[in-house]
């Protein structure tokens, strides 16, 4: 017991010596949440709208007001050439482009039928859905009360027709950074236990150390505790600091039970740091440790769920997020925070990380050798 | 102290050690002298429970080093050949921490490490990186008898060294060794060999002959003459050709030329150089030393 006091003295002393580390710790949280949650947004705004209007009738002016007054689209030019308008989709100037045919209003009154054309840049077919979806939304508004217009009924005789009014539960505004700020949080811990904890032990070993610690009676056990208790501090202060920032910064709405998130991010570090240690004990050097970590770190972040919603994954993937660690806690992170989950709620997501520990560290440890 | 039986080992296809036996008494200063490669830092790492051998067994202070390890490691300081100490903890915090882990304190064996660690005073608040060689070495030394040692290991602990922090080390072993701590030490520096009790030669995983340093030298059976001059390379080419020769060798400046005991003297050699144009060379009877006795046991063993 005394050996890992003694083992993790040693690894504070050098982490609070060493003159990259120490700041990183402390700048890394806040650059993270302040960039990554105003930067990587779903939320389409400003969509670049080309307009052909042909007609130039009060009708036509009206649809084109509607898209001018919503916030969504920006109409960056209106011209009466197609031509010009693919130049300015092929140029990236334009992201869509409506064009409004000659006799539109015309064709409204007399045939009760007009038609619209809408090009769309659907480089990003994310974006050109959303660009779809609000257009489509706008065009349908304006078709009901056109057609109110133009059939003047009483309220009485009015089409029958199902209004729909919804609610967003759990996050009212759709705001999208209380959705990212908690699942930055988690990649922020991540980062710390995978590269920091994993990488240190490792570094023993390329810089020879580790054949000094060998000689002595220490034992194996005491030695991956001491080694990888400092980051699991580390880790579980970042965050708390990540929290803090996010309460008073962002003012993501906190309607769970912390002593939920911090117990559960306790075990996950438990889980991390098992994979740093197993990488570890098959590398020699930073670098290989470094680009192993990398590796899955980055299948792990891509399909967490943390940016792309998991449901919307294919069925074999979605199988494969069932043993993705970082999957599990952005779940449990946005349940208890978001939606005030309970211990019952998240009981399967800790019994699942507590067989990856067992699993992952049982495996490390196996493979460690103090000497071959 | 040390008792290793035909010790073997491996890696993939190169053998590194092939059949090591040696004796190491209590209180003896036990040099193993070879060039780099020689399979020196293997033994070493066999010994101090860090590799497992292939074949044959090993014992420090009456354990096995395989099945005894753990109780090895709280007996045993070792000094590995690379500095293995933490570059960004200080003098203090080094040797602080390597006692702690081995359940002592520095002051506890002070009277050990009293001599090395004076030396050391000055710089206890500097980190290890910033110390220059000879520094780093004694702190090597420092930590690697913290826990008071019954063995030391070390390995080649003077690589690297200056002539004058090196002069110093082989002092402080010696004095290390009166106070009954027995030294493996290897190294690849042939003049060192004179100041151990015992040296053992070794050359790709064998080790050639064990005695003293002086019984090997004297023990070296051809005459040796070292001739001087101008051009050293054209000296070793002439001699090379000389009927007697049974070894030439470039020692710096000089050649060392060894003849068959009784073969020539100094006559012919000078009427031999001087039909070939080396006229001006001077020619001289000498005693072997260790490098030359190396050099003939290479030759033997080839």
């Amino acid at each position: 017991m005394r050996s890992i006091i003694y083992i993790v003295q040693k690894e504070f002393l050098q982490v609070f010596r060493n003159k990259s580390l120490l700041p990183l710790i402390f700048v890394m949280p806040v650059i993270q949440l302040l960039i990554l949650s105003n930067a990587a947004t779903y939320e389409v705004r400003n969509i670049a709208l080309h307009v052909i209007d042909h007609d130039l009738s009060q009708t036509s002016r009206r649809l084109v007001g509607k898209f001018e007054a919503s916030p969504y689209f920006e109409i960056v030019n209106t011209s009466f050439s197609q031509k010009e308008a693919e130049h300015d989709l092929i140029k990236d100037k334009a992201d869509l482009i409506l064009e409004i045919p000659p006799r539109f209003e015309h064709d409204l009154e007399k045939n009760s039928a007009a038609g619209l054309h809408l090009n769309l840049n659907a480089i990003n077919s994310a974006k050109a859905g959303i660009a779809l979806n609000y257009s489509n939304a706008i065009i349908q508004d304006f078709n009901a009360h056109i057609r109110a217009e133009m059939l003047p009924l009483p309220p009485e005789m009015a089409p029958p027709s199902v209004d729909i009014s919804y609610a967003n539960w759990f996050n009212p505004d759709l705001n999208f950074k209380t959705f990212m700020v908690p699942g930055i949080l988690v990649l922020l811990v991540t980062m710390i236990g995978l590269f920091l904890g994993g990488m240190n032990i490792v570094r023993e070993r390329e810089i020879g150390t580790i054949e000094q610690l060998n000689v002595t009676p220490i034992k194996k056990y005491q030695f991956i505790i001491g080694k990888l208790l400092p980051f699991w501090i580390i880790a579980m202060f970042e965050l708390a600091f990540g929290l803090g920032i996010g309460l008073l910064l962002f003012k993501i709405p906190f309607v769970g039970n912390p002593v939920i998130i911090f117990a559960f991010a306790g075990l996950y570090l438990t889980v991390i740091l098992g994979i740093g240690l197993l990488i570890s004990t098959f590398t020699e050097t930073q670098q290989q440790a470094m680009f192993l970590s990398w590796f899955f770190m980055v299948i792990f972040i891509l399909m967490s769920g943390l940016f792309t919603p998991i449901e919307s994954m294919p069925t074999w993937a979605q199988k494969i997020t069932w043993f993705n660690p970082i999957a599990y806690f952005v779940e449990v992170i946005r349940m208890v925070i978001l939606k005030g989950s309970s211990w019952g709620d998240v009981a399967h997501h800790f019994g699942a990380l507590t067989i990856f520990s067992l699993a992952l560290n049982g495996l490390a440890v196996w493979n460690y050798r103090k000497r071959s | 102290m040390i008792q290793v039986q035909d010790i073997r080992k491996a890696y993939n296809k190169v053998q590194a050690l092939d059949g090591i036996s040696f004796e190491v008494g209590k209180g003896e200063l036990f040099g193993i002298i070879g060039p780099d490669g020689a399979g020196k830092s293997t033994l070493f790492r066999i010994l101090t429970t860090l590799l497992l051998p292939d074949s044959g067994t090993a014992l420090v202070d009456g354990l096995d080093v395989v099945k005894d390890y753990k109780k090895i490691r709280n007996r045993i300081g070792y000094m590995p050949g690379r500095f293995s100490l933490y570059q960004d903890l200080t003098v203090e915090e080094n040797l602080n921490f390597f006692a702690s882990l081995f359940g002592t304190t520095v002051e506890a064996n002070y009277d050990l490490i009293k001599d090395i660690f004076i030396m050391l005073e000055p710089f206890r608040k500097r980190r290890a990186g910033a110390l220059s060689g000879g520094m780093k070495q004694k702190l090597a030394l420092s930590c690697a008898l913290i826990h008071a040692p019954k063995v030391l290991f070390l390995d080649e602990p003077t690589t690297g060294v200056d002539p004058v922090s090196r002069k110093e080390f082989w002092e402080m072993l010696a004095k290390l060794k009166e106070k009954g701590i027995t030294i493996l030490v290897s190294t690849p520096y042939m003049d060192e060999a004179s100041l151990c009790d015992r040296v053992g030669l070794m050359q790709d995983g064998r080790i050639f002959t064990i005695d003293t340093p002086q019984a090997i030298t004297r023990s070296f059976p051809k005459d040796l003459w070292e001739i001087s001059g101008e051009h050293v390379y054209k000296l070793l080419k002439v001699l090379e050709k000389f009927s007697f020769t049974h070894a030439v060798h470039a020692f710096g400046e000089v050649v060392h030329l060894s003849l068959p005991k009784g073969g020539a003297g100094s006559l012919e050699i000078m009427e031999y150089l001087l039909e070939n144009g080396c006229g001006q060379a001077e020619i001289k009877r000498i005693d072997a030393g260790i490098e030359d006795c190396f050099m003939e046991y290479m030759n033997e063993y080839a």
